[in-house]
């Protein structure tokens, strides 16, 4: 390691601004500090610090994820074989099936990113953020397997500009990066986003898998539902019925990573064990959820075939699981207050389940409901805010 | 009468070099002593000696520009060496040669009402006031006066030690300090502590984690400050001091200070003079181990960094001595899972362990923008939304930093919240400024 110190710190003049590679000082430096923790000591208030910072949060929020990734890779290949017909599925056949689907995807939004993350830095003279680290991440696992990819790179450039950097860069973002980036190409690119043709792949990779005929569809549970009418039995690509545990283990299609209740569960656990997310907002939006889904199914209606899914279906199927854990909970985004959390979620969990089921348009709702319940975040806040300011002013006149 | 407060939120940190053999050695007179004028916020210092002169312990080396019968003066007897000046002229330290014989000769204060004899000797200037944590401003009646009898703050000393066989001076200084205010005088002490009750006073008796030793800590939970209110706090070495004051005359600046910290040999109490450098309560003390060292005088929490040729600094009576860090080279430190690594963040195998820890003063990661919510509000006990009135005074909106409560707070209450936070903002000298920027405009 000294050697790699002393090594770093020889090319360091380079990328000072007096030398031959300043226009890389933002590059150097967040690999320097990825490298090895800074020795920048305290000059101002307290001598010691905690050991936790921002890189430590974003990694674990990562490794939170990583069961829902791995999960994701092996479903794409499960639903990709399902669909062929194939008689056999050999688990590292369906692993690298998905795997290799979803790199390409992967490392289009960290290269663009990224870049972009690192050229701000370059212009503002400020170090790099981490904020990106779980973005990156977040995005190819809430796109439909199919999405092409120029349309990931051209959605997350347009949202890490637009949502972000424009607003100052990670902490003062008002709505969500990966939702937004999810967002721009649900409404910029419709057909490739929804539908029944985009969430099982269709091709063979590397030579896993087959090639499926142009006609082939496939559509999520939700998705059944949103074009069904009446009450519907959910089925997988061959018509047979998805039982409700296949629904929470994640064995039916959908955006890449978010089909896995259990995974996402594991992930919660990482989540809350370390520290990182705040339970009040994942319990408050599964409450919400549940609650508005009994409302729902307690006046089902033909009309809308997906108030007749039960609660544990609903809580299950489609993003929901996923944004409660992973998207709800973005501190930046979500209500700071504590009892503005409880409100945050709640709301978030009785929208997604009411455009889910009320809205035929769009077969899920939680993506929308993030970003609603986001824009609506501070505004919850300030009433908060406003009851502690009101009880100070309230004092000064007894 | 008396209450009892049960701190909930808060934090021990649990830090090497604690002190364990309680024996206090004999007295330390050191060679010099300082006086630095910015221990004392809100003076505007002028100097009433020139280099050469001879004073008394007690007598005035500054006064407040504004307010020129609030005096600072000196903790000892000898003659003025030197007037250490910085940048345009501002002074920085003045240092007194004690006399060795005769060290202890005072002014003797005895004719005057209460409030000019604690302003002339200096005592005065070792209260503070709320809004803004500055010497009280003279004239002020102040609402109540809340004494802290103990300290929660990290190895700190503990004050029963001090305050044993000097229940006369307590009971006399809140006695002199009842005649200073319409309201109460709250003193705060630490549940089972050994402190006996004080006549006139209230007495508090808190547990919990740290800030529970904090004047801002009892305030809060007590009756916080409104907006056009005042009130004063002051330690339990000032109160003991005007004690003795109304008692004799004299003014007392002996001390009992606590030599702490990871890279101290062997901690312990010395008996000595405020204002004494801290190389001779250091001496031969502090670890040969090639490290750097920081050397703070107080605590790691508000203490100040004063290096190996500073003194010891008002109003602490700690010497901390950590590793300054600035020569380690972490590989991958936000990845780390060594148990030796110290967090409030469950991540980290430290948090489950029962040790204490080492750190040094390095930062550990890079400062950010406010990303977690709600980290500062796990150890502020106070009702104060402590997120929205950082903003509030970064963004200088004197309204919203009245509304959230500003005036309640002084910087050492965020002082955990800042050894916490995730993306390393300098909360205390955020608030340093924000009031100081307050006090400027409405002044």
């Amino acid at each position: 390691m000294k050697s790699l110190k002393n090594f770093l710190d020889k090319i360091k003049p380079n990328f000072e601004p007096e030398g031959k590679l300043h226009a890389f000082r933002s590059v150097f430096d967040g690999f320097e500090t990825f490298l090895f923790t800074p020795n920048e000591t305290s000059k101002s208030g307290v001598h010691i610090h905690d050991s936790r910072d921002s890189k430590r949060t974003m990694i674990i929020v990562v490794l939170a994820l990583m069961p829902c990734l791995l999960f994701g890779m092996y479903n794409a290949g499960y639903q990709h074989f399902l669909a062929s017909g194939a008689g056999e599925m050999p688990f590292w056949s369906l692993f690298g099936y998905g795997f290799f689907s979803i790199l390409p995807a992967i490392a289009v939004t960290y290269i663009v990113g990224l870049g972009i993350e690192f050229i701000v830095a370059q212009w503002r003279g400020e170090e790099i953020q981490e904020g990106f680290l779980v973005t990156g991440i977040l995005i190819p696992m809430v796109c439909p397997i199919e999405t092409p990819l120029w349309m990931i790179a051209v959605a997350t450039a347009f949202s890490v500009i637009f949502a972000k950097e424009v607003f100052g860069g990670t902490g003062f973002n008002i709505v969500n990066i990966a939702l937004i980036t999810r967002a721009v190409l649900f409404f910029g690119y419709p057909a490739s986003m929804s539908g029944d043709k985009v969430f099982i792949g269709t091709r063979s990779v590397l030579g896993i898998g087959t090639d499926l005929p142009d006609t082939f569809t496939g559509a999520t549970p939700l998705g059944q539902i949103a074009t069904a009418t009446g009450q519907t039995c959910i089925t997988d690509i061959n018509g047979d019925p998805v039982s409700l545990w296949n629904m929470f283990l994640g064995l039916i299609p959908g955006s890449f990573g978010e089909t896995s209740t259990l995974c996402i569960l594991i992930g919660a656990v990482i989540l809350l064990a370390a520290g990182i997310a705040n339970w009040r907002i994942i319990v408050s939006v599964f409450a919400g959820g549940a609650v508005m889904s009994l409302i729902a199914h307690a006046s089902a209606t033909s009309t809308y075939p997906a108030s007749f899914l039960h609660v544990d279906e609903q809580l299950c199927l489609g993003g929901f699981a996923f944004a409660a854990v992973f998207m709800a909970t973005d501190p930046v985004t979500a209500a700071r207050t504590t009892v503005g959390k409880y409100i945050y979620g709640f709301l978030i969990g009785v929208i997604a389940i009411i455009i889910r089921t009320y809205n035929n348009g769009y077969p899920e709702g939680a993506m929308l409901a993030v970003l609603l319940m986001n824009v609506l975040a501070p505004l919850i806040d300030y009433c908060v805010v406003q009851v502690n300011i009101n009880r100070r002013l309230k004092r000064i006149k007894a | 009468m008396s209450i009892s407060l049960k701190i909930k939120k808060g934090l021990d940190l649990n830090i090497e070099g604690e002190i364990e053999d309680k024996h206090i050695g004999d007295e330390i007179i050191p060679d010099i002593v300082a006086v630095c004028p910015d221990d004392f916020p809100g003076i505007i210092p002028k100097p009433e000696v020139k280099e050469g002169d001879r004073v008394l312990a007690g007598q005035a080396l500054l006064h407040d520009k504004r307010h020129e019968t609030v005096k600072i003066t000196s903790p000892a007897a000898g003659t003025v060496k030197a007037i250490v000046r910085g940048e345009r002229r501002k002074i920085m330290r003045i240092e007194i040669e004690v006399d060795k014989t005769g060290h202890t000769d005072s002014v003797v204060l005895k004719s005057g009402s209460p409030d000019e004899l604690i302003q002339r000797s200096g005592l005065w200037a070792m209260m503070r006031q709320r809004p803004y944590g500055t010497v009280p401003a003279p004239g002020i009646s102040p609402r109540d006066i809340f004494i802290t009898l103990f300290d929660s703050a990290p190895l700190a000393p503990d004050n029963d030690i001090s305050l044993s066989g000097k229940e006369r001076e307590l009971a006399a200084g809140v006695e002199m300090l009842r005649q200073l205010t319409q309201g109460k005088v709250y003193a705060g002490r630490r549940a089972g502590s050994s402190v006996a009750d004080i006549k006139g006073a209230t007495m508090v008796d808190i547990a919990g984690p740290h800030p529970a030793g904090n004047a801002g800590t009892m305030i809060a939970n007590i009756a916080p400050v409104n907006k056009g209110e005042v009130v004063w706090t002051l330690d339990a070495d000032t109160l003991w001091r005007i004690g003795h004051l109304s008692l004799t005359g004299n003014v007392d600046f002996s001390t009992l200070v606590a030599v702490t910290g990871s890279e101290v040999i062997k901690p312990h109490y010395a008996k000595t003079l405020t204002g004494a450098p801290v190389n001779v309560l250091l001496k031969d003390n502090v670890k040969d181990d090639n490290r750097h060292h920081r050397i703070i005088s107080g605590n790691v929490l508000t203490g100040t960094a004063v290096g190996a040729d500073g003194f010891l600094r008002f109003p602490y009576t700690q010497v901390t001595v950590i590793p300054e860090g600035d020569d380690v080279d972490e590989f991958m430190g936000w990845a780390s899972l060594s148990p030796s690594k110290m967090s409030v963040g469950r991540s980290f195998p430290g948090h489950f362990l029962k040790k204490k820890f080492n750190p040094d003063a390095r930062l550990q990661g890079g400062r950010r923008a406010m990303i977690m919510s709600g980290e500062y509000d796990e150890l502020i006990p106070m009702d104060i939304m402590a997120e929205y009135l950082i903003k509030a005074i970064l963004s200088k909106d004197i309204d919203r930093m009245e509304a959230l409560g500003i005036y309640e707070v002084v910087p050492e209450d965020f002082a955990l919240a800042e050894y916490a936070d995730t993306s390393k903002l300098e909360l205390q000298k955020i608030v340093a400024e924000g009031l100081e920027y307050l006090r400027k405009e409405t002044e």
